[in-house]
């Protein structure tokens, strides 16, 4: 415990993260004005203690849409972050315990997908499966799986053929216990950091394809799609397009200061 | 120190670099105009398989027709010099202009024109691309300037389905139209490159007014973002279908124009998709949608409000009664919803084409204001490409929204793609009374007569609530000051040649 409050870096990393967290959270259960409605009195208005940002071009509270989209943004960075670490684990422990023919060919897919930049290749899923929320964290979910997968198989490499694996597999646990239950648990602290740098890779990989308008569908808010409505208004109110990206700069960042922190450990 | 001194040149330098790109071209060449449209030319360069108003709006410049529209709304002789129409109406004879000569340098023969009607009107085996021109019995050659065009039917709006881009008169040697564009048009077509740009060069032997500018670019520019700071930065010298929001960012490098988009907007309701299959709840739709709002939240209340297919440029067919039928009512579109078992509202799909970025604010409104009533409305934004082919082309969608303009200056352009077996009415809009009324409307040669018919059948259309007819949209073009003298027809074109430096 001291240790980690002798961490700058995590404890910071664990303040701004937090305080995202708190937004994000707070925006699924209450904001101050429906983030969709529209009021054509208060089109383009500027700050005030009515509207803490200002409203956009349909005078929609951009707070309320900030922090609603973030609550977008985030649960498709957790929910690409969760399948792929899912998916990544079973590969990883799959290949890395039993190797051989299995290993060699489910690596190599692994290697073929790493080939691709993933932006790209999610693009190219989504080509196929259709826009939307839940396909981008389909489409993102498979994109970041291999760098997981190769984590958890070195992982299993390194401990697969020590002393005390070989003592519970002579007691006769089955596989599936061996893999999940002795071995999987050496790998949580490599994993720990590969999982915050992940986060910051599917945040700025939800805004990408919502700012090209195959992420979240409007009406609905996610801080990419939002960024990309603010820009045809930076001219007028930079103030719009400018608390958007803080927000996203503070999500990547407090998440980077947590990977940086843990390396530390 | 050294190494800081030279970080602090390599900063300066990239800046340097990126600034000076950064400038503004500004005063000078005015020789050549960039111009930006929304989308690529997809369907195809051949004036005749041409569907999209995008696409029809470039070929203008190309193209020519016997007749060709002017700004004032009337038609007046192109490739032909003038025409007479027989006492019953049914036959037409048409004398070719002297010195008329295709992009290639061949000049117009009669045969060209005859090959030119006789394609359209689909007596190649084809089917008409021009419905009107289903009338059209013969084309025959009199001599080398006189053509004779005979119906089978009075029809007295034919001059006006001739100078539709569709209808235009290319060279019989051409075997390839889709891709190669050869036309009578002020500016010949040098080259496309598929989602970048199109290009056009001044025609030399052009018959009529020379056209002032030479080069001309037309640049695909899909991102309404981007639109702003492109025209600003100099890469555009023109666009035409901007919104008050966009126009007001523009410096005062620009001439900004104001007229009327001259189409109608609309939530299009396939009527053979449910709930839509109901009147009722088309109807509820109507009174849910408060057009005002929608005008005041996503086109800073610049616009006008319609209620029928026909927009008011077209003044002795427009009828501005239409538009009070359905007013903003969120009771009575509740009742009739509940009429019709849809008491606790239903799930629908907005399909909207998203380099369209009007059309995507007016849905994300409508959204707001079906909420109101219980309709939870979801929009799903598709490519231009497939709009066309699953929207258009094979009627698959709940309810759209568009703007459809008048491919010639008739009121029949705008109100037969609500005819049961048009193949242009992918509302899928069916009733007998109308599909009865319009063959009367177009048939009659009494002009006062067919007048009322088309009255009746905007009616029907407000009657039966074909769609949610929302408004003909406020348009704004910007035009660098380097240019001067941008026209507005009461059509959905481009017309380059009136635009020239400004003196």
């Amino acid at each position: 415990m001291e240790s980690i409050k002798k961490n700058k870096k995590l404890m910071a990393g664990i303040v701004i993260t937090s305080i995202v967290f708190i937004l994000a959270f707070t925006g699924k259960i209450y904001t101050p004005y429906d983030p969709n409605e529209m009021d054509s009195t208060a089109k383009m208005a500027s700050s005030s203690l009515e509207h803490l940002l200002g409203c956009d071009n349909f005078g929609r509270d951009i707070f309320s849409r900030v922090i609603s989209g973030l609550g977008n943004t985030m649960m498709i960075a957790l929910g690409t972050v969760g399948m792929g670490v899912a998916l990544g684990t079973i590969a990883g422990a799959v290949t890395g315990y039993y190797g051989g023919l299995l290993d060699e060919i489910l690596m190599r897919f692994n290697d073929a997908l790493l080939a691709f930049p993933s932006i790209l290749l999610a693009l190219l899923f989504i080509s196929l499966i259709g826009a939307g929320k839940y396909n981008v964290i389909l489409s993102l979910g498979i994109v970041f799986t291999p760098s997981y997968a190769r984590i958890v198989r070195s992982e299993f490499l390194r401990v697969r053929n020590l002393d005390y694996v070989s003592s519970a597999r002579l007691m006769g646990a089955s596989d599936a216990r061996v893999m999940f239950v002795h071995i999987l648990p050496n790998a949580y602290r490599v994993m720990l950091s590969t999982i915050a740098i992940g986060f910051n890779n599917a945040v700025i990989a939800e805004a990408g394809m919502s700012f090209l308008g195959i992420g979240v569908q409007p009406p609905d808010a996610s801080l990419g799609r939002m960024l990309s409505e603010a820009q045809t208004y930076l001219f007028v109110k930079p103030s719009y397009a400018f608390s958007i990206g803080l927000i996203i700069v503070l999500l990547i960042l407090g998440f980077t200061f947590i990977s940086e922190g843990l390396e530390e450990i | 120190m050294k190494k800081k001194f030279a970080l602090i040149l390599l900063v300066l330098l990239t800046l340097t670099i990126v600034l000076g790109a950064c400038s503004s071209t500004g005063k000078g060449d005015s020789s050549k105009i960039t111009i930006g449209i929304a989308q690529d030319l997809e369907d195809s360069l051949d004036p005749h398989r041409a569907v999209a108003a995008g696409t029809k709006e470039v070929l203008f410049n190309v193209y020519e027709g016997l007749m060709k529209p002017a700004p004032d709304g009337s038609v007046i002789p192109a490739v032909a010099e003038k025409f007479e129409v027989s006492q019953d109406g049914k036959e037409y004879t048409f004398t070719l202009r002297e010195g008329v000569k295709f992009h290639n340098g061949d000049p117009v023969k009669a045969s060209d024109v005859k090959y030119s009607i006789e394609k359209i009107a689909g007596m190649m085996g084809d089917k008409p691309r021009i419905s009107a021109f289903s009338l059209i019995e013969a084309v025959n050659i009199e001599d080398e300037k006189t053509i004779v065009i005979k119906l089978s039917e009075p029809n007295m709006e034919l001059p006006y389905h001739l100078a539709m881009t569709n209808a235009a008169i290319i060279p019989e040697s051409n075997k390839t139209p889709d891709t190669v564009a050869i036309g009578t048009g002020p500016y010949k077509f040098v080259s496309r490159s598929p989602q970048e740009n199109i290009v056009m060069e001044s025609f030399d032997d052009y018959w009529g007014d020379k056209p002032f500018i030479k080069d001309v670019i037309f640049k695909i520019e899909a991102n309404a973002d981007t639109l702003v700071m492109d025209l600003m930065g100099g890469s555009l010298d023109m666009f035409k279908h901007m919104t008050k929001t966009q126009v007001d960012q523009l410096d005062d490098n620009f001439r900004i124009y104001e007229g009327t988009a001259n189409l109608v907007q609309a939530l299009y309701l396939n009527n053979k998709e449910k709930p839509f299959d109901d009147i009722r709840v088309r109807q509820a739709m109507c009174y849910a949608t408060d057009k005002e709002g929608v005008i005041k939240l996503a086109f800073d209340g610049k616009g006008v409000p319609i209620g029928s297919a026909v927009i008011p440029a077209f003044k002795k067919y427009y009828m501005p009664e239409l538009n009070d039928v359905y007013t903003y009512d969120v009771e009575k579109a509740k009742e009739l919803l509940k009429e019709a078992g849809y008491e606790n509202g239903f799930n629908m799909t907005i399909t909207v084409p998203s380099n369209y970025d009007p059309h995507v604010k007016t849905a994300e409104v409508l959204v707001e204001q079906y909420k109101k009533v219980g309709i939870n409305a979801k929009l799903e934004l598709v490519e231009w490409n497939s709009w066309l082919s699953d929207v258009y082309g094979d009627r698959k969608h709940q309810s759209t929204i568009v703007g459809t303009d008048p491919s010639s200056m008739t009121a029949r352009a705008m109100l037969e793609r609500y005819v049961s077996d048009s193949g242009k009415n992918f509302v899928n809009f069916s009733d007998e009374r109308y599909d009865e009324i319009f063959k009367k409307a177009i048939s009659t040669v009494d002009d006062e007569e067919s007048t009322i018919c088309y009255k009746q059948l905007e009616t029907i259309l407000t009657e039966k609530a074909a769609s949610v007819y929302i408004q003909d949209m406020a348009e704004f073009v910007a035009l660098n000051k380097k240019f001067d003298g941008y026209t507005f027809y009461p059509m959905y074109i481009i017309d380059v040649s009136k635009i020239k430096p400004a003196s």
